[in-house]
């Protein structure tokens, strides 16, 4: 047997999941629309390469990837594009973005594909071929898988496939290793060369035992030399990217350290499925098992067209009236959606009616009694009574000295506190003034350089004309910078793929795609800022999008300190 | 609509609160069933004393009284308090003391959550501090005592402060075990001989060594319900025990034996109830460990040397001072960042 390790503290909520795997996965019925959003992974949002009126084919693409960190969107049935705007979209803001609405027309016609023999396929070419199959993380992350399969600069040694599925309620990778545990795992084995990795740990919670017999019949049928099933505990967050490779290999990967750096890689089940279907048949990411459960008639798993509205799935697994809100995930990290009429995205691993008598609208918060119980339970091995304390009195200086920024955001110790404080809120909350504040630090940087570097320009035009000319266009090339990639906030963690890892990851791509552009006009300048671009003054809607949403996050924590009242004020660490 | 996550535990302070108050039963039934019902009265008054400044001072402080009223702090402490000191004291005693502790060490502090001091703790301080002679009339176990008070004489003593005729208050009272013991070594006893007068039990005085035990088992019931975690209570009985005994075997004529400092005073209250309080005690492994290692030393230290005849309620004041300190010693490395940090 393996020696499995283990990670500090952790929780278990009741599970609830047997509700949802009693039947196999259903496909749901084709739906009146689909709307379809153009930005549903890390990176940039995808350009619409379609018309309102036009039709489109089941597999075509409708959006195309911008930048190097972005992904495909595609027509995930045949029909007519009916629009091309602004809609409310699953997440958590409750903001609109860009969407596609597609009126399907029954027929299914694919757009012409085929898939390659990955063995004969040379490893750019697969990766392209991810990409522009929208293939992106399924668990919850949605991060291009196209990004996560280099292994150029840091030799690999462990792909770890998640499929420990730790949040309560969520079964759709349970469903998919127990129905096509070989197409997982011949989609792991393709990354295993892409990433040249010796070995794949697979680790399944021990409360899927039927998963876990698939997975390992599977490894035994196909004669997978370099991989193993492990069943690990049921403990949640262990299904965090994080906490598995912890459990499975014993590396702690530091937040803001990429796991790759480690040697150790990770993806969910489902992105390896995926991945398969798309490398050997040339099927894009068109539809995704999304388990519905809560408070229906019929718990239980579908494979749901992307962009199908929520309202009308649900329907089908015979949605009770007296639901309240609609969870998009689990219950621990979950999304309380702001319409029941959003689409279905990539991101979308489970939807959970929730009636009020399973999901009590929150108790006031009394003041935190430093029990600690929060501190016993997180998984990052925080101080959550501090960090709160920190973020209350705004004292933001203090929560990054805590190691703010090591938070998953796992919401274990909100899970605990008997004072029911709302800490996750919190951290959020700090997060993003945080990057806020960072953005206007930028914006003024970015300001003062313009200034020096104009006294410089008129300095130097009076000495040397006859470099004018050069050096106008060096100025224009500074001035203009590339497209921003905006902060992965926008990515519903619904698995536990660390946000910040993402972000850490967007922001070394963004800084690669400057350097490439800046190189030519100022190399020795922009390699000392390469690693904060100047960008807060050409705001894209994205990044507006982004500041609207802080800005209605901060209105929310207001609400929330006005509410919970019963909270105190005065400062105790002074 | 609020953010995930969408599920807690059914935990709650008030709920956390109820079972020390719980807990703290058997001790009490025993306390009862050795000294008689004087205490019930000590308790009841200073519940309704901690209710009612309660209620009065979350008014002031413009908070919300009902969620606070009924998270039942308040009466732990007027529980704590009424514990610690003598059940046969005038009411006003109790009275001041729980609400100097309400008042001033929790509401000025800034309420529940705030406070450096525990507030019983301070309530007791106040009154041994400002009232010493009343605070040594103990009363004496039932067995020893020549003629009982009746519970009707009680309460004449502590309302009206009026004894049966022609009967001084020393018929009926004592000083602790703890006190005679130092008093008596003062005198030049040895710990021999002190122990075997007859307000000495097996373990430590007679009665009390009963009452300790009922602490013990709702200590046990808390550890069980997982209120409190074991480490606080362990190295605090354990770091006594150590010490006691070194110094025991050292000098055994001049100091008792361990087993008698656990089971005198307020030895067992404070590490199952006392030192266990959250508001005032660190909330990391380590500091844990350290504050309960000093707090058992100075207890000892307090008992053998100091000047007052029991050490658990100031060496809990003085261990509250140092929980800021301890907590920032002892934060531990992050997930991944261990050996990076201190
Ligand atoms: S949400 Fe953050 S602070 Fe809370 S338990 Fe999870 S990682 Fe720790
Ligand atoms: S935040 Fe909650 S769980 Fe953490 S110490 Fe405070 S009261 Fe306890």
């Amino acid at each position: 047997m393996r020696p499995l390790f283990k990670f500090h503290g952790g929780v278990h909520p009741p599970t609830h999941k047997v509700e949802s795997t009693r039947t196999p996965i259903a496909r749901a019925a084709l739906p009146s629309k689909l709307v379809i959003p153009l930005h549903q992974h890390v990176g940039n949002r995808a350009v619409p390469t379609v018309q309102v009126g036009e039709r489109v084919l089941k597999g075509q693409i409708i959006g195309r990837p911008e930048g190097r960190l972005s992904s495909a969107v595609h027509a995930s049935t045949s029909g007519t594009v009916s629009a091309i705007d602004m809609q409310v979209v699953a997440h958590f803001s409750g903001l609109p973005d860009l969407c596609v609405t597609l009126i399907p027309d029954g027929k299914d016609e694919w757009f012409p594909h085929s898939g390659v023999d990955y063995k004969q396929t040379a490893h750019s070419e697969l990766r392209q071929r991810l990409r522009d199959a929208g293939i992106v993380g399924l668990g919850g992350a949605v991060f291009p898988s196209d990004m996560k399969s280099y292994s150029h600069k840091h030799k690999i040694k462990t792909l770890v496939l998640n499929g420990a599925e730790c949040e309560p309620y969520i079964t759709c990778d349970d469903l998919l290793m127990r129905e096509r545990a070989r197409d997982i795992l011949r989609g792991a084995e393709v990354l295993r060369e892409l990433l040249y990795a010796e070995e794949v740990l697979i680790g399944i919670e021990d409360n899927k035992p039927e998963a876990i017999a698939a997975m390992r019949q599977a490894v035994l049928d196909d004669g997978h030399g370099h991989m193993e099933v492990i069943a690990v505990p049921t403990l949640y967050p262990g299904g965090g990217a994080k906490q598995l490779i912890r459990v499975l290999t014993g590396i702690e990967v530091a937040a803001g350290v990429r796991s790759t750096e480690m040697g150790v890689q990770c993806f969910n089940v489902a992105t390896a499925y995926c991945a398969w279907r798309a490398i050997t048949f040339g099927e894009p990411l068109l539809a995704r098992i999304v388990t519905v459960t809560g408070n229906v008639e019929r718990a239980q798993n579908f494979e749901v067209l992307l962009g199908t509205p929520v309202e009308e799935l649900v329907a089908q697994a015979g949605a009770k009236p007296d639901t309240y809100k609609h969870i998009m995930g689990g219950p621990m990290m979950g999304v309380d959606l702001p319409s029941a009429s959003v689409g279905v995205t990539k991101a979308t691993n489970c939807i959970i009616e929730a009636a009020q008598s399973a999901f009590p609208p929150p108790e006031p918060a009394m003041p935190c009694i430093r029990c600690a119980r929060c501190a016993d339970v997180c998984p990052a091995e925080l101080q959550p009574q501090d960090l709160y304390w920190f973020a209350k009195s705004k004292d933001f200086g203090k929560t990054q000295e805590f190691s703010l920024f090591d938070c998953i955001e796992c919401g274990a110790c909100a899970y605990v506190c008997p004072s029911h404080i709302p800490l996750v809120q919190y951290y959020r909350f700090a997060k993003s003034e945080i990057w806020q504040r960072e953005k206007e630090q930028q914006a003024a940087e970015l300001a003062r350089e313009r200034h020096d570097f104009r006294q410089q320009r008129i300095e130097r035009e009076k000495q040397e004309k006859a470099e004018r000319l050069a050096q106008k266009e060096r100025a224009a090339l500074a001035a203009k910078p590339p497209a921003p990639a905006p902060l992965p906030v926008a990515a519903p963690a619904a698995d536990l793929d660390n946000t910040l890892q993402m972000r850490v990851d967007a922001d070394i791509a963004r800084s690669n795609m400057q350097m490439r552009i800046d190189a030519a006009a100022a190399r020795a300048k922009e390699q000392a800022t390469a690693e904060q671009p100047k960008n807060t003054d050409a705001l894209t809607p994205q990044q507006q999008a982004e500041i609207a949403e802080i800005e209605a996050r901060r209105a929310k924590f207001h609400e929330i300190a006005s509410h919970s009242g019963a909270d105190d004020e005065s400062p105790k660490h002074s | 609509m609020w953010s995930s996550p969408f599920i807690t535990t059914p935990t709650s302070v008030s709920q956390i609160m109820l079972r020390v108050l719980i807990a703290l039963i058997p001790g009490i039934a025993l306390y009862v069933w050795y000294f008689g019902a004087a205490i019930l009265v000590s308790l009841a008054l200073a519940s309704i004393t901690a209710l009612v400044t309660e209620a009065v001072m979350l008014k002031l402080r413009n908070r919300p009284i009902k969620p606070f009223l009924s998270d039942n702090s308040a009466l732990i402490t007027a529980w704590l308090l009424a514990l610690s000191i003598p059940a046969l004291a005038p009411w006003w005693l109790v009275v001041v003391g729980t609400a100097f502790g309400i008042v001033v060490a929790k509401h000025l502090y800034g309420g529940l959550g705030n406070n450096l001091f525990n507030p019983a703790m301070i309530g007791y301080a106040v009154l041994i501090i400002s009232f010493p002679g009343h605070m040594t009339h103990w009363i004496s176990p039932q067995e020893l005592a020549s003629t009982g008070l009746s519970f009707a004489e009680q309460l004449n003593y502590i309302f009206n402060g009026v004894l049966p005729a022609a009967s001084a208050l020393d018929a009926y009272t004592m000083a602790t075990p703890l006190d005679t013991l130092k008093t008596q070594l003062h005198l030049g006893l040895s710990v021999e001989a002190i122990r075997d007068m007859p307000i000495f039990g097996y373990l430590g005085g007679k009665g009390g060594e009963i009452v300790a035990i009922g602490f013990a088992i709702g200590g046990i019931y808390l550890l069980l319900t997982r209120v409190i975690n074991w480490v606080i209570p362990s190295v605090y009985l354990g770091t006594l025990f150590a010490i006691a005994a070194i110094f025991h075997l050292a000098d055994p004529t001049h100091y008792v034996a361990p087993l008698f400092h656990l089971f005198s005073g307020a030895a067992i209250l404070g590490a199952f109830f006392i030192y266990t309080d959250p508001i005032g005690s660190p909330t990391t492994r380590k500091g844990q460990i350290i504050y309960a290692a000093g707090a058992a030393l100075l207890t000892f230290l307090i008992r053998a040397f100091g000047g007052f005849p029991d050490g658990v309620a100031f060496a809990a004041l003085l261990m509250n001072i140092c929980v800021p300190l301890i907590d920032a010693y002892t934060t531990p490395a992050v997930f991944g960042k261990k050996g990076a940090r201190k």
